[in-house]
């Protein structure tokens, strides 16, 4: 049996909504066969489901405006971007109109429509073609963003992100089409909280107090588990890692509840430094709870930089491994 | 044309013209915060396209959407409301002058935002098959904006049946028309495969009977269609414009043919006056209510951003 990857699961969701619901419409660049779109997600969707997928021209814009319309008038559209960097084109339309509708005729309307965006680095595709552009959109009220790891369900999470009648930014992390996904760990117990947007909450202290809490979405969760895992087996520091899939709107109580009980947070996302998501979770956590903690939390990002093409840029500009578990240390050692 | 069309028509027209300058009015006063774009002198555009709909049809508009607004719904209290930002405004107050909502009636601040938008309640409308058509109307302004150029090429594409209904002012705020589009507009159609044609009359029953012939295309074919309507603001671009851009020459001119002063010419006295004052007293009636109604309860301020 081929593993289970974030791509497949993907994939799985998006043809059971379309099985389940002829509502449902995919519109995107080079998505139909036999090309099935730059990153293969659709592959066979548009043979399996005639009608239903559409290849639209090079217009980010104009896709993301056309399918807002689609969604206020009955239908589920879901556009997917080539590369999560173009979503810079549609920035208008996601801001100004489909974020908007709701709100500013006073809840009269919905706009069910879904983007997804493949999102991240470490694949050598440069400066326009690597970023993490969720951090654009993450302060616009009424815009949900979700991004799936590998320990979330990401079949489900398409699913819930198809049937929300909100506009939905769906991120994925372009390293993760590839990666297994597993809901089981020999390293982590693994936990889920509330649908339809869970975080997976990961634990590896086995009943004990866990030492830190670390926080992180999409991408950058694998790269986390295995910091963690290493700083386990050589440090015995234990830990919580909680990787909400709803980025924005951000429900901090999971956070504040693990850092009650750890004294010690650790933020990490791919994303360069500033402004970023990495540094509103600190600041919710240091306003509500910052009496709780221990030692000062500490963010690990990206560098304010643009994404190189070349690896050992790329490798310099990006936080790794071995960023985690320098952050495990200037946390612990306070 | 019946007389009773013409004086049904004639009462749309002032109606919106009569409201617009009572807006204006309230601004002088200071009664209303924000900004307002008035579509004084293009009462016959508004009036002339929306008489060619069906009321299950679907109309998107632009920041000047008061005229659509009105030869759409005839809702006066709640639109008035919505400007004087009270709650019982159609949007709450939320929205205000530029961002309105009915059934089936879209508007948005964005320029060309809503032509891209209607072009893809068109194609739902036509997946769903509704019969309906969707209306957008757009300015001589929006063909600056690429978004446009994106969603009228989807729109031959994929066969969405929609009307864009371009209403073209001469005006993008200050900037003329001669300094802000190459070319022409019926050419870019033309370069999409676009049927389109030029009203260029004062005459709201010209622009009906072209509005009819373009929605029955639209309709009949399944396909796009762009009518300009050349048409002229009297007022300034928003209500902090001293058309210090033109001359009152070429203003004056252009008022020689309002189309409101066409139509009235040509109607009985007595009858006139009776639409006159009913207008009016709908207006005063839909301030007196306003005045009189809250603002939103500040604790429902946030009902509405996320759907369930």
């Amino acid at each position: 049996m081929e593993k289970l990857t974030v791509g497949r699961a993907i994939a799985a969701g998006l043809r059971k909504k379309l099985a389940d619901d002829p509502t449902v419409y995919l519109l995107g660049e080079d998505i139909c066969d036999p090309y099935g779109g730059a990153f293969r997600i659709t592959r066979g969707l548009s043979s399996e489901f005639p009608g239903r997928l559409i290849n639209v021209p090079i217009s980010e814009a104009g896709t993301v405006a056309v399918t807002t319309g689609m969604a206020l008038r009955g239908l589920r559209p879901v556009v997917e971007m080539m590369f999560g960097d173009f979503i810079a084109l549609a920035a208008d339309q996601l801001i100004n109109h489909a974020a908007k509708f709701s709100w500013m005729y006073n809840g009269a309307v919905s706009v069910p429509l879904v983007v997804r965006a493949p999102m991240g680095g470490r694949r050598g595709y440069g400066p326009t073609h690597s970023q993490s552009l969720e951090r654009m959109l993450l302060s616009t009220p009424g815009l949900r963003i979700v991004a799936p790891t590998p320990r979330h369900d990401a079949a489900a999470l398409i699913g819930a992100a198809i049937d929300d009648p909100n506009p939905v930014v769906f991120i994925e992390g372009k390293l993760l089409y590839a990666a297994e996904q597993a809901t089981v760990s020999e390293h982590y117990d693994i936990a889920h909280t509330h649908p339809p947007y869970p975080a997976a909450v990961l634990n590896n202290a086995a009943g004990e107090q866990p030492n830190v809490t670390v926080v992180t979405y999409g991408p950058m969760l694998p790269i986390v588990e295995e910091a963690m895992t290493a700083t386990f087996n050589e440090d015995e520091v234990a830990c919580e890692i909680l990787a909400p899939s709803e980025i924005a709107p951000l429900d901090t109580a999971l956070i504040g509840e693990s850092v009650a009980r750890t004294g010690r947070l650790i933020v990490a996302e791919e994303g360069p430094r500033s402004w970023g998501w990495a540094a509103e979770v600190v600041a919710r956590v240091v306003e509500r709870w910052g009496d709780r903690l221990v030692a000062r939390p500490v963010r690990v990002t990206g560098r304010d930089l643009p994404l190189p093409t070349a690896r050992p840029l790329e490798d310099h500009v990006l936080p790794g491994v071995e960023t985690v578990r320098g952050a495990v240390e200037k946390v612990m050692l306070q | 044309m019946a007389t009773c069309a013409k004086l049904d028509i004639y009462e749309q027209m002032y109606l919106i013209r009569a409201f617009e300058e009572r807006i204006a009015e309230l601004f002088t006063r200071g009664e209303l915060f924000g900004t307002t774009h008035p579509c004084i002198g293009q009462e016959a555009t508004a009036v002339g396209v929306v008489t060619a709909l069906e009321p299950t049809d679907v109309v998107t508009s632009t920041h000047r959407g008061h005229g659509h607004f009105l030869a759409w719904t005839g809702d006066v209290k709640g639109l008035m409301a919505e400007i004087m930002g009270r709650a019982t405004g159609v949007c709450a107050g939320r929205g205000g002058s530029q961002h309105l909502y009915a059934e089936n009636f879209y508007t948005n601040g964005i320029t060309g935002g809503m032509g891209a938008v209607g072009t893809g309640m068109a194609l739902a409308e036509k997946q769903q098959e509704s019969g309906n058509i969707v209306c957008s109307f757009i300015g001589d302004g929006a063909l600056a904006q690429g978004i446009l150029h994106e969603a009228m090429n989807m729109a031959s594409l994929w066969n969405a049946p929609i009307l864009y209904a371009l209403e073209n002012n001469l005006y993008a705020m200050s900037t003329h028309v001669r300094d802000t589009l190459a070319g022409g507009i019926v050419p870019r159609a033309d370069a999409l495969g676009i049927e389109s044609a030029t009203v260029e009359s004062e005459d709201v029953f010209e622009i009906i009977e072209a509005s009819e012939k373009a929605v029955e295309y639209v309709r009949e074919n399944c396909r796009p269609y762009l009518l300009e309507l050349r048409t002229y603001r009297f007022c300034g671009h928003s209500i902090n414009d001293e058309r210090a851009y033109r001359t009152r020459e070429e203003e004056d001119e252009w008022r020689k043919r309002d189309p409101l002063a066409l139509l009235a010419g040509a109607l009985d006295g007595a009858d006139r006056r009776e639409i006159e004052g009913r207008c009016q007293a709908r207006i005063e009636r839909a301030i007196a209510a306003a005045r009189k109604a809250p603002v939103q309860d500040l604790g429902d301020i946030g009902k509405g951003l996320w759907k369930s």
